[in-house]
Order: C-alpha cells, then structure tokens, then sequence
C-alpha cells in the first residue's frame, strides 16, 4: 500500500545540516571552530538566542571590486545589549584605494595605512560570532563581503543565518495589505532606511556611518521590532534567512 | 581596538550626576552601559525584583510606583533609578513602568561603586537615602564656583578652523563669516604615530599647529606690511597653549594670565572643540554677586546705581543655574540691597554733609533676615541718637531718608505700600522713642495692632551706628519671651495666611489678575513659614534674624517635637526655591517676575514635593495654635 503522503526523497538542507556539513569539510580551524559550535534549532523562541549586531563600512557595494574597511560588533540578547564585550577594527583593503570609491566616513587615510589586514582580525571575529545569530540592517552587505573576504584568505567562504531588521521593517511597510493600499493612495512608502525605522519605535537619533555606532543602533532596532511586532516566544524560523 | 562610544558619552554628559564626571570616567563608564528597550505600558521591575543596575533614561519615560499603586516620582530623559536600590538591599522598591518607549541605559553594580569611589559628587548625588523632599533640597546645596565649573560649560562655539597653507585674507574672510577673533590652524600630522593628531570632520588626520587672533593680523600683518597673500603658517607661533574642555575655568584664567593671552583654545583630547576668551571669562565672573557689590561702590551717583538693575538680574540667573540653594541667592541678593543702600547713603552724606547727630540706618522684613528675592519692595527706617532735636535735625534726616528711598526705587526697589519706610516721620525717631514703640507693642499686644507692626520684629542695621540695632534687638529678644499675650497675638497672624491645600491634598488655586490659576507661593508658602519660625524664635529669646538662624536656635530647645524642626527647615528652602526658579524662568522669557506658579508648568517631581511642603506647613500651623493659645481676656 502506498503510503497516503509519500515522503520526499530529501529535506530541504537546514541551516544546522550546513554547520554540520561545513564543520566536517573545513580545513581552516577557525571555520572549523565557527561551525563546531553550531546554530540554534529554527523553533527556538527568539528570547533564548544569544545574537551579535553587526554592521559593516566597505568601500562601496561590490563585494567583487569593494573591500571591507571596518567592522563592528557588539553581543546582545532580547534584554540587554552589552556593550562592554563590543568589538571594533579598521582593516586595510588588499586593493589599493580607488579615491571616488572611498565611502567611508570616520576613518583616515593613515588609519588604514597602519591597520591589519582582515586576516589577522577574522579568528576574533569568527570568535565573536560563534554560537550567535548575526543581526543587520540590510543583509546583503555582511553577508556577502564576509563571504567573499574569507574566501579569498582562507580559501573556503562562510554562509550563516542572519536576522535583517531591514527586511523585518519591509514585510510591514513594502508587503502588508496597508502598505498596498498606501501605494494604491499615491502615498510613497516609509522609509526602512535605518535611521527612519528608529524614529517609528521612539528610538534616539544617533550619528550614523559609524559601524561600531550602527551596530548598536541595529541591536536597539531589533529589541524594539521584537517588542512591538513579535514576542520573545516567537520562533527563530519567523526572523531569521 | 576599543573606540570611544561618543553617542552614549555625549548623552550623559549632559544630565546630573554624570555632567560633573572627568571625561575619562565618562569614557570608561560608556564602555560599560548595558542597553534595553522597553514598550510603552510595559514593565521594567516588579516589587521585590533584584536590582543590579543603576538606570540612566536615554529616550521615554517610565513612572515609578508606590506599592499601593500610587505614582512615586515619574522620569525621563536623563533622569536615573534605582540608586538607593543599589545601595540597600539591591530589590526595588518602587516598581517601574515604561509610560513612553523607553530606551535605558544600564550602569552595572561594579562600574556604580567605583563612580562611588573615584567622584564625590557623584557619590554625595546618590547616596544620602533620605526622604524625597530632603534630598532634593540638599541637591540643591552644591554650590558651584569657578574651580568646579568646566570650561566645556562656557565654550560653547565651535572653533573656525583654517588650514596652515591658507593666506592670511581666507583666515580674515572665515573669521569676519563667524563673526570670530580667532581661527584655530590645522596641518598634517608630522608623522602617523603624532601624539598631538586627530581625525577632523572630513576624515582626515590633522594636528593643531596655531591659532591666530584679530590681534595678530593688525600687529603682524598690517603694522609689518606684510601682503594678504601671506600664509597663516609663516604667522602663527608652533605649540599654542591650550586648555582641555574638563579642566576648570579657574585653571583657565591663570593660564591666560600667566601667558599674557586671550585667546585659549579648548581640547576634547586632541580634537579643538572651542576657543575660549578672556571676556568669556570676564562676563562669567561679572555675574558674579562679590562682583557686583564691589561694581556698587563704585558707581558715582544715582544714576549709575540704577544702571545695574540689569546686572543684579543677570547674577540671580546665574546664581539659580548654578544650583545655589535659596539660602545663598537670596542671602546674596541682600548683600546686593544692602550695598545699594549703602552706597546711597555715602552719596547723601558728600552732598549734605555729616549729620548732625548719630544715627543707624535699620533695614526691616527680608532685608533684614537676609533673605531678599529678586521681586522685593523696601521696608526701611531710622533710628537716632536720643540727643535728636527734631527742630533742628530732622530737615537733614528727612532729606537723607528721601534721598535714600528715592534711589532704591531707581534701582528696583520699589516703595513700600505700608509706608514703613523712614522717610514717615512716625519710623524716623530716636532710640528712646523706638524702645517705647517696642515696649509698647510687646506689652500691650493685640492681634489687630501687631498686624502692621509685625514687620519689626525682623530687624538689622545696614549702616551707621550699629549699637542703636542691637540695643533693641536685646530688648525684644529679653522680653518677648516672657510675654505669652503677644507670642498669641504673633501667632494668631502667623495662622492668617494658609497653604494652598484642600482636603484631599489638592491644590487650591487662586485667581491672579489676568484670570490665571495660580498659587502665590511668597504668600502661601514662604511667608507663613517664616511667620510661625519668627514666633518660636521670639519665644525661645533668640536674637537671630535669618530664618533658618532662627530655627537653628529653636532646634536648640525641645521646643519643636522630633524631627518637625527639620522639616520646617526643608519644606522653606523648597518652596524658595521653586519660588526663585520661576523667577529665573520668568527673567529669561522676558517677563516681570512675580511670586506666583501655574501648577500645570510645574514638573511632576516638583509638584508632589510641593505637597510634602506645603503640608509640612499646615501641621506646622496647627501646632502652633495648639502651643500659643489666647489667654482669657482680662480687661
């Protein structure tokens, strides 16, 4: 007899086969490590999920030409961002600098001159990430140049799970039935550029473009989205991609 | 690499007890804030919860409860809890309740000891668990001056800054752009490990390698003919002397001084943040009441005195923002009345020459216990020597008296609506005539009579001879006391005027003039507690004058039951105060002061605290009834 729902023949890889798949294959021992210490189940409540806000300054928007110029991070839980165990570097780029390119803001040529190369800050950083969920504003960034930075020093790249408070901010302001009929009215849709998104849910301003500063921000953006929007019961599969 | 949290530093550098900080302490306490976010009409701490912070509102507000559910206190930006948690049993006390989304900055336990540790202020702000209305009066008391004033506190405006290879016409043209005497000069670090770099706006590493001042450009450009195309980097002198933004502006003005400068530019580490010149200093300083009293002496006629009503204003402003209790502004502003007095008195006496006979100038009412606000009228008289012949002498006495009460109104004083000033005759008498006055009203007290009369028994000599005062401050102060009659008559007026309670501890308010809802808290506050304080003096035989003197002595006797002493004490500084920072809103927005509040422009913190005040009076009020009754009349 034919079973009533036939099983397919394989699931979908989950986030946990590829830590598991990737802690088997890496051969670089900080990767190694990174995937050893594995990735919460999709049903964990998003209150029990140790994260780490991240952001990002690059030279521009192609992972391919741009390059990372500095990173931080600052740990966080639903309670309570600690900023103490904040961490921050400048890198030096492996390309020369293209001067129309420079976007970065609070950062000097000479500071850069004299900073390491990301290689030598990534084994702190995969330290700082591992066992968290990585939290951004906009996911293509960090996502893709750190794929691509660590591809290129350590010969194998790195995927992991992100929570995107940007796109948290579309699904109610660019996909809702309210925000269609906003557009339906003619009304341009509300701004999910980070600042803006802060000003929705009494947050301070704070002066951006600082990646240690945007961390924080994000961190603060995502207890608040959670606050209003969802619960600390909410499972992790609803957030994260 | 740790890099400074300048968005979380900035914030609460602005807000007590953190305003005071050294920025290193500010910078390490940064580093250490934990941050949460809570809805509004949530929860932040049940009752009994464990409390491992202290909290720092960063945006919203919350509201702390009692555990009857009554409101406590409500806060917001800048506010902190949770301190005496802290310092107690580390449980809340208060529960608290987001009202607004709230964003909070937690201090952990061990970054709050060691603020304890390394900042007095800091640890005097939180650490004395008292009764609210206590500890926001001792708050009150610290006194700032020119050694713990920051020079970040008077250079406000941002430095024009040009760079070395500029000319001397650009630096002129940014200069008259910013209406500024100076422009800092900036150049490239010598080398990358400078010691002296920082990162400008533009995200370029410069040092700061001079300044240039107006003075430079007329003494080394102009008067050396040099051509406008000359660069500012020829002019300037290397290693400019600077002062950073934490150190105080008395540290500032000797560094002026001993360089022989006046310009001063002010570092944030190594990042120019402002100039600071010598008149910013001297504008500081001319605010200042010892300032002032001096200024007085000086001026040559009336019409200077005058002059500085404007002057006496701005020190009042500056004295409240500074955190001067209402002991020290109002006994300043005394010392201000006294000066004009006197001063007003020299000038009679060039013009009409000494007098005739020996006199003393006695101030009455708040002059006289030192307690002067900046809405003040005179109550004044004189006091002559028993060898007084009214035929002969009291042209010049009338004269000078005249003279005397005309220039304070010049100067803001205005005259008194009782007449009790001694250019009326029947105030204008000689010592034996002021003892009979005095024997008169104590012996033979009625509540009706003393009514106009009350005034007197607060009484000081401003100038001439001393003795005269005195001789009749020890008359009242010898036979008040032994007059239960008059202690009840003083003490049936003291009840006259009540506090603007109702029944259920709301306010009652009056109507002003213009309709407004208010509470006159000179007549509904401060007056009546000075009052019953001037009664209990009168029976304990102090001879004091000021208020709080006054019950210093009180509190000597057993007089007064328990603690109620103390809480006369801070419920009149408390409402002085309220009283003189409406005043100080009032002189900023361009109004003419008065001695009435709008309860809805009173924060929330200051209107429970107003309760407490107000309530301390009425109790104060009903004891006094009970402790000077009226004997039986006997007639």
């Amino acid at each position: 007899m034919k079973p009533l729902l036939s099983r397919r023949h394989s699931e979908p890889p989950t986030w946990a086969d590829y830590f598991m798949a990737r802690r088997e294959q890496a051969r670089d021992t900080a990767l190694e490590r990174y995937f050893d210490v594995g990735v919460p189940t999709p049903e964990t409540p998003i209150g029990d999920v140790p994260m780490l806000a991240m952001d990002m300054e690059t030279t521009g928007l192609d992972e391919q030409r741009h390059a990372i110029v500095s990173i931080g991070v600052v740990p966080f839980d639903l309670k309570r961002i600690r900023l103490a165990e904040r961490r921050y570097w400048v890198v030096r780029p492996p390309r020369p600098l293209n001067e129309r390119s420079i976007t970065f803001h609070h950062i000097t040529h000479s500071e850069i001159e004299q900073a390491p190369d990301l290689d030598d800050v990534l084994d702190e950083l995969l330290a700082a990430m591992a066992g968290r969920i990585v939290v951004v504003h906009y996911r293509h960034i960090e996502r893709t140049f750190l794929n691509a930075a660590v591809k290129a020093r350590r010969g194998e790249g790195i995927h992991f799970p992100v929570i995107d408070t940007m796109s948290l901010e579309a699904r109610l302001h660019r996909q809702s039935w309210w925000a269609r009929l906003r557009r339906w009215l003619g009304r341009p849709p509300a701004s999910i550029r980070l600042p803006d998104s802060r000003t929705r849910y009494g947050l301070p301003p704070y002066q951006a473009h600082h990646a240690l500063i945007d961390a924080l921000a994000t961190a603060e953006l995502l207890q608040a989205q959670i606050a209003h929007r969802y619960s600390p019961e909410t499972p992790l599969r609803e957030v994260w991609s | 690499m740790q890099v400074e949290l300048l968005e979380v530093r900035q914030h609460m550098a602005q807000f007590p007890p953190f305003e005071q900080l050294s920025d290193d302490l500010l910078d390490e306490l940064a580093g250490q804030v934990e941050v949460g976010y809570f809805q509004a009409e949530t929860d932040i701490y049940r009752h009994g919860d464990a409390v491992e912070y202290l909290h720092y509102i960063r945006s919203g507000a919350i509201d702390l409860y009692r555990r009857n559910g009554d409101l406590y206190n409500r806060l917001s930006e800048g506010d902190i809890f949770g301190q005496f948690d802290l310092l107690r049993d580390q449980r809340v006390r208060f529960p608290a309740r987001a009202i607004e989304d709230t964003l909070i900055y937690f201090i952990p336990l061990t970054a709050f000891q060691h603020l304890c540790e390394a900042d007095d202020n800091f640890a005097d702000f939180v650490e004395v668990e008292r009764p609210r209305l206590e500890s926001t009066v001792d708050q009150q008391r610290k006194g700032h001056e020119m050694l713990v004033t920051r020079v970040r506190k008077l250079a406000t405006r941002a430095p024009v800054m040009v760079e070395s290879d500029a000319t001397v016409q650009e630096a002129a043209q940014r200069m008259g752009e910013h209406s500024a005497s100076s422009v800092l000069v900036l150049a490239a670090p010598q080398t990358s490990e400078d010691s002296h770099a920082f990162t400008h706006e533009d995200g370029q590493l410069r040092r700061m390698v001079g300044i240039l001042t107006d003075h430079d450009l007329r003494n080394r450009v102009l008067a050396e003919g040099r051509p406008a195309s000359t660069t500012v980097g020829e002019l300037i002198d290397e290693r400019p002397i600077t002062i950073q933004s934490d150190e105080s502006v008395y540290e500032a003005m000797l560094r002026m001084l001993r360089n022989n400068i006046h310009h001063l530019p002010v570092l944030y580490r190594r990042r120019p943040v402002g100039v600071l010149h010598l008149s910013d200093i001297v504008r500081y300083e001319t605010n200042s009441s010892l300032y002032l009293v001096d200024n007085i002496f000086r001026q040559p006629n009336v019409e200077g005195l005058a002059a500085m009503k404007s002057d006496v204003r701005a020190a009042f402003v500056r004295m409240v923002n500074e955190d001067d209790n209402s002991q020290m502004v109002s006994s300043s502003l005394s010392s201000i009345g006294r000066a004009f007095t006197r001063r007003l008195l020299e000038l009679a006496e060039e013009e009409l020459g000494s007098p005739p006979v020996p006199y003393c100038f006695m101030a009455l009412g708040s002059m006289a216990r030192n307690e002067q606000s900046i809405v003040t009228d005179q109550d004044n008289a004189l006091v002559l020597d028993d060898s007084f012949d009214p035929e002969q002498h009291d042209a010049y006495f009338l004269t000078l008296a005249q003279r005397v009460s005309d220039g304070l109104a010049a100067c803001g004083y205005s005259y008194c609506k009782g007449d009790v000033m001694a250019t009326n005759s029947r105030w204008r008498q000689p010592l034996h005539v002021w003892q009979q006055y005095f024997r008169d009203w104590i012996d033979d007290p009625s509540p009706e009579r003393l009514l106009h009369s009350s005034i007197f028994f607060d009484l000081d000599s401003v100038y001439g001879d001393e003795a005269f005062v005195e001789s009749l401050q020890d008359l009242v102060a010898g036979r008040a006391s032994q007059r239960p009659r008059f202690l009840a008559a003083m003490a049936r007026n003291a009840l006259n005027r009540t506090p603007p309670l109702g029944f259920f501890r709301t306010f009652v308010m009056e109507k002003d003039g213009e309709q407004n809802n208010t509470i006159n808290l000179k007549r509904r506050g401060t007056a009546p507690l000075i009052d019953l304080i001037r009664v209990h003096a009168l029976a304990c035989g102090s001879r004091a004058q000021n208020s709080f003197d006054r019950l210093e002595d009180i509190n000597k006797t057993r007089l007064l039951a328990g603690h109620s002493g103390e809480r006369i004490r801070y419920a009149l500084e408390f409402i002085a105060m309220v009283r003189i920072r409406h005043q100080v809103i009032d002189i900023q927005e361009e109004r003419e002061p008065d001695n009435n509040i709008e309860p809805e422009n009173v924060s929330d913190n200051e209107r429970h605290n107003l309760k407490d005040a107000f309530q301390v009076l009425s109790n104060a009020q009903k004891f006094l009834k009970f402790r000077y009754p009226m004997p039986s009349q006997k007639r």
